[in-house]
């Protein structure tokens, strides 16, 4: 079998076989590390000597075997140190694994997804924790993706374990009063991991294709355990529908083509046709959400065979909508910018004033670029590239800083008599 | 052997000096540069490399009293920058110097090449081994 099919088959199994061992050993941390033996012991066996009859099983057995060398070797360790501690160790270190097929839970990945998303972890401790427990990548993958040394991802997974010890928390579904939030916790994550591969805030490469794909898989594995959940869904759809225009949103260069100039026919036909039928059906049962609204909102995108078909009317209807679910300024930003499209630039200019006020967004280069891009759709082009130049000064990513500086570059040759550009030299 | 390569950037009458270039000016010079980081990671001479952000926001750190920050800066007098570097894994100082003049040379309005200063300096390696 070709290592890449091992590779997947691994990376479905580990989840499930992670769950098994968790709920066995209640060392979450060892469990993890035992597992991830496991799974490395296996992408070198697997590919020379093919893949057992029962791969789950086989997981399971090697990892409980090597946890059970890990606390033998523990206790003799303790019982150098103290006889007493030794004995509670020993009581569990010895029950025999169960034979044959390994008892898996359906709610086992999701315990795990609910887990490693905890609020009591950063959000960067529950992305790396995330990836390695749920996604079964290797602390080496997960730091490439992150473009950081493997030795600093693993201490964020170690110091992320550490704290799941600390706080204790347990490895069990919440309580049915606790659900919601940690769902919508869980839900911010897969969201955080999308977005770090879309548009990765730092260094050259504006697409780390890697996480936005793992970030999909793992969401479609949340759909398909939490089939009727419409936000679920919805993220799902929002990231399917935003990733269907991934080879039309960067140029041969790496620079940024935005939403207005971009192919459409490099768009993926096929992820559009997936996300709008998810999206069409969670909202056809009733159901509204933040991430269901956003999808809706790149639905009505997507749907557009040329930029200006684009219904703007619908957006912003949607905007109005989800501005009252959630009080969060960038959301404030698209929707002055569709209130633009659909009313005149000065409304959204007036939109924005509003935002002036708002410490979270004040001063956010996205603030003077989208008034730049308003003040160039109203013909204010001194104001236009003024704001292009604040925010090209502002960013931290380098493809937007190219974008920003080459949109007020244009405008600069396009609205000013050449002797003067000359005389600029 | 390793190397890190300052690339000083002119800074022209703002925060930088390429928000006064054409727009052809500008794609040139990006795509030089992307080109340029293509060839290290072909070569497998990139150890890594970032660009940094403008030094409007650049700021001098001090500890004060109790190891309370003390910031200084923007600095708006000073005519360049530090704007970027590149930490290289290569054979000899010779070719660690090369590179640092091909970055010299990216170019500038009218594709002029810059001839911007490239401070190089080695980086420092482990002890050698005994014996």
């Amino acid at each position: 079998m070709a290592p890449s099919n091992v590779e997947h088959l691994l990376r479905d199994l580990a989840p499930q076989v992670l769950g098994a061992v968790a709920r066995r050993h209640e060392d979450f941390a060892a469990a993890e590390d035992a597992v991830q033996e496991a799974l490395i012991a296996a992408a070198e066996q697997w590919p020379e000597q093919g893949i057992p009859a029962n791969p789950r099983g086989w997981l399971y057995h090697v990892a409980v075997r090597r946890l059970t060398d890990h606390i033998r070797s523990e206790i003799s360790r303790r019982r150098r140190e103290d006889t007493v501690a030794s004995e509670v160790w020993a009581e569990w270190a010895f029950v025999p694994p169960p034979e044959g097929e390994v008892d898996v839970q359906q709610d086992d990945t999701l315990v795990l997804l609910f887990m490693c998303c905890h609020p009591a972890l950063t959000p960067s401790s529950s992305i790396a924790l995330t990836l390695r427990a749920v996604g079964g990548l290797t602390t080496a993958e997960i730091a490439r993706a992150f473009l950081v040394p493997e030795a600093t991802m693993a201490q964020r997974i170690s110091r992320a374990k550490q704290s799941i010890r600390e706080s204790g928390i347990p490895f069990r579904m919440p309580t049915d009063e606790e659900r919601a939030e940690r769902l919508s916790a869980v839900l911010h994550i897969l969201y955080l991991i999308f977005n770090e591969g879309y548009a990765s805030s730092g260094g050259a490469d504006l697409v780390r294709t890697d996480l936005s794909n793992e970030a999909i898989r793992l969401t479609r594995m949340l759909h398909t355990l939490l089939p009727d959940d419409g936000e679920v869904a919805g993220l799902l759809a929002l990231m399917v529908l935003t990733d269907a225009r991934r080879a039309a949103r960067t140029g041969p260069s790496g620079e940024l083509i935005p939403l207005d100039e971009q192919d459409r026919s490099l768009w993926d036909q096929r992820l559009i046709a997936e996300g709008v039928a998810l999206i069409s059906d969670t909202l056809s049962k009733g159901s509204i959400g933040v991430y269901q609204l956003q999808a809706a909102i790149a639905a009505v995108h997507d749907e557009a065979a040329r930029s200006e078909d684009t219904d703007w009317p619908q957006i912003l209807a949607l905007y109005d909508v989800l501005r009252g679910l959630q009080d969060n300024p960038m959301i404030a930003l698209n929707h002055a910018i569709a209130a633009a499209m659909v009313h005149g630039p000065p409304t959204g200019l007036e939109l924005l004033e509003a935002l002036d006020g708002d410490p979270r967004i004040r001063g956010h280069y996205r603030l003077d670029a989208v008034r730049a891009h308003l003040h160039e759709m109203a013909g204010d082009h001194d104001r236009a590239l003024a704001h292009y130049r604040a925010a090209a000064t502002r960013t931290t990513s380098i493809p937007e800083r190219n974008y920003l500086t080459t949109k007020a570059a244009r405008l600069r040759e396009r609205y000013r008599p050449p002797d003067a550009a000359e005389r600029e030299r | 052997m390793r190397y890190m390569l300052m690339m000083h950037a002119p800074r022209g009458t703002g925060d930088y000096q390429v928000s006064e270039w054409s727009p052809a000016d500008l794609k040139a010079h990006i795509e030089f540069m992307h080109r340029l980081n293509k060839d290290l990671a072909a070569s497998g001479e990139m150890v890594s490399g970032e660009g940094l952000a403008g030094p409007g926001e650049a700021k001098l750190v001090r500890a004060g009293k109790n190891g309370v920050p003390m910031t200084d800066g923007p600095f708006p007098e000073a005519k360049e920058f530090l704007a970027g570097f590149w930490i290289v894994d290569v054979e000899h100082a010779d070719r660690a110097y090369a590179i640092a003049a091909r970055i010299s040379a990216a170019p500038g309005p009218g594709g002029t090449p810059l001839n911007m200063p490239v401070e190089v300096r080695q980086v420092m390696s482990a002890p050698p081994t005994d014996g």
